[in-house]
Formats: C-alpha cells, structure tokens, sequence
C-alpha cells in the first residue's frame, strides 16, 4: 500500500484509513457531513497526494501532449490548466487529466499532468508506449518526462475562505488568478524553507478553491503552517469521503464510476473536451464518427423521491423498461436529498423524466436532474 | 440499560429481553455503539410495521450512512409488537444513548431465544477488537 508524506498526521489525528487506489487514504477525521459542510461554508484542507503526476519538459513536449490527449495544446496559454481525456483508438476512455503549462523563474516551460491514482500506472504505460526513443529524442524536438507523484505532496485547499488563507502564502497574486489558472511560486511560510511549489485556481468540490503542490519533504510543515493558519477561519481537515459527496453535488465525474474504456467522451457530456480538427492523437478518428452518431446512454442526474440511496450498479426503469444503470450516489448533505448519476438511454434523459431505481430489491421513484445539482453563488471576478 | 445487561448479535444488533405480565417474552433490540461509531454520518433508517413477523438472523429493517447501506438482522423469531420511529427523526444524535432511549423495535418472541447465536457483552466487545484491526 503507497502512503502520502502526510500519512503519520492522518493517523495522529483521528482519521479513519482506507485503501483507495492502491493507496492509504483518510476517508473522514470526523463525519463526512460535517467536514462536508465545512468545505461549503468556511474552507477545508484535503491531502491528495495520491494524485498521479507526471511532468513533461523539453522542446517536443507540446507537440507529444497534443498527440496523446483530446484537447489542442497549442494555444495554452502560460499559467492556464485544461482538463482533458486520453483515449484508446476506439474513443473509450482512459483516464480524465488536468494539464497545466507553467515555466519555471528562468523562463523554462513545463507542463504537469494531473491523472487519477487508479490510472497512474496505467497512463505511465502509456506515455512510454507513445513516445519511443526516436521522438523522445528527436533532435530539436526532444521530450522529457518525469512520475513526479512520490516526489510532490499535493493538497486542495477548498471553500469560499481558501483565498483568504492562501494569499499570505505565496508570492503570487491570488485575486487575479482565475478559475484554471495557476502558477510556479515561491511560498512565503517558513516551513516551506524557501521552496517553491505550484498553486493553480482548480478543485474537485464545485467550491471556489486552489490545489497545492509542494516537495514531499517540506509537505508536513507545509500542511502543518496551512492548517495553523486556516483555523481562524474555520478550515478544517477533511478525507476523500467528503471529496466524493462534493464531486457529486458539483456534477462531476469520477473514473471507474461516470467514466471507463468502454464510454465515450460523447456519452459522458464530455465533448467539449474534445478537439478533433487538429493534431491527431489515439481515438480521434473513432471520436469523429462517434460525434455524429447518436449515443447509446448518456450521463444524467437523478434526485430520487425517498431517503435510501441508489449506488453504483443499480437498475434504472421506466415502467418495466431496463433504460440504464447507477454509476455514483450519495446522501446530499446541502440537499439532503438522495441524489445519483446513471446512464441513460437518450430518449429518457430529458430533466424532469420520471424514472424509478432498484435499490437492494425495491423500487424507488426518482426523476432525472440537471447536472450540477449544485452550483455555488458566483462573486465577483475572480470566477 | 448498561450494555453489560444486554446480549448481541455478530451483526451488532443489541438484545434485552424481558417478561411481560401475561408471561410472553419481549426482546428489545438495538444497534450497538460499536456499529453506530463505524457507520457514523446515517441518512435513513427503516423499520418494520407493528405486525411484521421476524426470524432470527432474518433482516427487519435497514440503516442507510452516507457511503454504505447494512441490513439490520432480527436476534429472534416473532413478532414486532412496538417500533421506535422517533428515531428517524434523530438519526444524527443516536448514538449518544444506543441501548436507552434509541431502541428500535420490541418484538414478542414466539418460542425459545437460541441464545448459542447470542453473544455476552464481554464476548461481542472481544468481536469488536479483532474487526477494528
């Protein structure tokens, strides 16, 4: 089992640990709903440091991402991150990333993937089946890359006080960062001992929220000073039990639940992630022609009418009608309502349909949502 | 009542049982503070109707947390004769009193308690330890 630097804290400090991904991770230090609520209300520090990451540097760099991943690269801007999809031949997908384009203080560029722990191995396996030697070589165009996931501790900081917190930190100016956006920086606490790390404006919960990477060395002080300085604020430590309610409520999805090899882009309301007039890259071809067909199922939202919750497997019906499945559902603690995502046959994933889920035997009424069930109050400019 | 008076099932139901007037044998039956701990964050619960005829190791009802659903499993055969539904009500604050005021249904047993399935409070707490690790 892989431990985060930040595993003895957990530990000392009440958290219940579980395997996720291969890796020991806190599922809640108190309750789900209340570290829930504190992520909604104040702001909250998550240690994800189980996140792969894995940096891309050199001349080629640009060009060998642009080939492996659905979205164009060329026109990232300096400081932008971009979510994006890696997919086989067929369209199917293998992993949902993050790529961030950043450069270091002597103008070096480097971009940082961000992909799911349950892939990490995966898309490693990948990169090096992509990039022989004869391109990572490539006179002029020479790639280099790095699993950069046990050097970097990464944490989220999420919840409406996160630039409160942060902004003392480091050197950036966080008020002028943008949603997806980030920055190289120094990070002014001591406990840093003068080392930089990375901060972009992005987050898993649909709360206003920044991700921090620092080395796995500095990560505990790090934490530790984090921590210190948010509980005037309210932060509080939370576990990937809370990250799963938010994610939920905030619509998005999660690989190896919404996602998967055998569901496409298209299905997942995921298009838009898809950019397939340029570079080609593995699955293009598939996706162009999946684009123009209608498709089997797509992702919708389900509020179910009772309190029991439908989870990842369970049957959808119209009628006696099988139209779809579960893939994700949780008790929404801001709702309080029983809340799913579930695929669904085209003709019946129209918002307000109504549809009932076999939970353990019984059926239970339910109508399909719009997508995010929750959206928070967007304020001023920094959204 | 002291959770030392109470026997518990592997499933961590809690049972007391009792004689009424007329002589038939009432178990009342819980949840244990253990099962409450590990679940916390519950959502739902639900349970029987007055009349509901139950079997030992037979679910009566269910309890809903956030990230899982367990069955709740009946210590004896017979008939649920009182439910507790105030409890729904209060689902965040059961376990401050799990073996008093958060009872969940009395049953009146038909025939014997095959207490070999049943476990002393001393015994159940030595089950609690090995799962915890």
């Amino acid at each position: 089992m892989h431990c985060t630097p930040l595993y003895d804290w957990h530990v000392a400090h009440g958290a219940r640990m579980v395997d996720f991904a291969g890796w020991s991770m806190p599922l809640q230090y108190t309750s789900i709903i209340e570290e829930h609520h504190a992520t909604r209300n104040a702001c909250a520090i998550t240690d994800i440091s189980h996140m792969g990451r894995i940096r891309f540097e050199g001349p080629g760099a640009e060009e060998f991402l642009a080939g492996l991943l659905t979205r164009r690269m060329r026109d990232l801007r300096l400081g932008q991150v971009r979510y994006s999809l890696v997919t086989n031949d067929q369209g199917g997908i293998l992993d949902d990333v993050l790529v961030g384009y950043y450069h270091n203080e002597y103008g070096q560029p480097f971009y940082v993937v961000v992909v799911n722990a349950s892939n990490r191995e995966k898309i490693v396996r990948w990169i090096d089946a992509h990039l022989p030697r004869e391109v990572a070589e490539a006179p002029g165009r020479e790639v280099i890359w790095t699993d950069v996931t046990r050097l970097w501790a990464m944490f989220a900081i999420q919840g409406p006080r996160s630039y409160d917190l942060l902004q003392s930190l480091v050197d950036a100016d966080l008020e002028w960062m943008r949603y997806y956006n980030g920055a190289q920086v120094r990070i002014l606490h001591p406990a840093a001992r003068r080392q930089g790390g990375i901060i972009s404006r992005t987050g898993y919960t649909g709360e206003d929220g920044f991700e921090l990477s620092v080395g796995a060395s500095i990560a505990v002080d790090v934490w530790n000073a984090i921590v210190e300085l948010g509980k005037p604020l309210g932060l509080v430590p939370t576990g990937i039990g809370a990250r799963d309610t938010l994610r939920l409520e905030a619509g998005m999805p999660l690989y190896g639940h919404e996602l998967d090899e055998h569901i496409d882009p298209f299905q997942a309301g995921l298009g838009f992630a898809c950019y397939l007039e340029g570079v080609d890259f593995p699955g293009r071809d598939a996706l162009r022609k999946l684009r123009d067909q209608p498709p089997k199922a797509v992702r919708v939202g389900l509020e179910l009418v009772g309190r029991r919750v439908a989870r990842q497997g369970a049957a959808v019906f119209a009628g006696e009608q099988r139209i779809g499945e579960v893939t994700s559902g949780t008790f929404s603690p801001t709702l309080q309502k029983s809340i799913a995502m579930a695929y669904l046959a085209p003709t019946w994933a129209t918002p307000g349909t109504e549809v009932s889920v076999d939970v353990r035997g019984r059926r239970e009424p339910a109508m399909v949502a719009p997508l995010p069930f929750y959206r928070r109050n967007v304020k001023g400019k920094s959204q | 009542m002291k959770p030392e008076d109470l026997l518990f099932t592997k499933t961590h139901e809690w049972v007391h049982l009792t004689t009424n007037p007329t002589g038939e044998t009432i178990a009342t039956v819980g949840i244990s503070a253990f099962a409450l701990e590990a679940l916390t964050d519950l959502v739902f619960i639900e349970l029987p109707p007055v009349g509901r005829r139950v079997e030992a190791g037979g679910a009566f009802g269910e309890i809903e947390s956030v990230k899982a659903v367990s069955d709740l499993y009946s210590p004896v055969n017979g008939e649920v004769v009182e439910v507790n539904t105030a409890v729904a009500d209060r689902l965040d604050r059961i376990a401050e009193d799990p073996y008093g005021a958060n009872w969940l249904v009395k049953i009146k047993v038909a025939g014997d308690v095959d207490r070999s399935t049943l476990l002393s409070y001393d015994e159940y707490q030595k089950q609690c330890a090995e799962e915890s690790h």
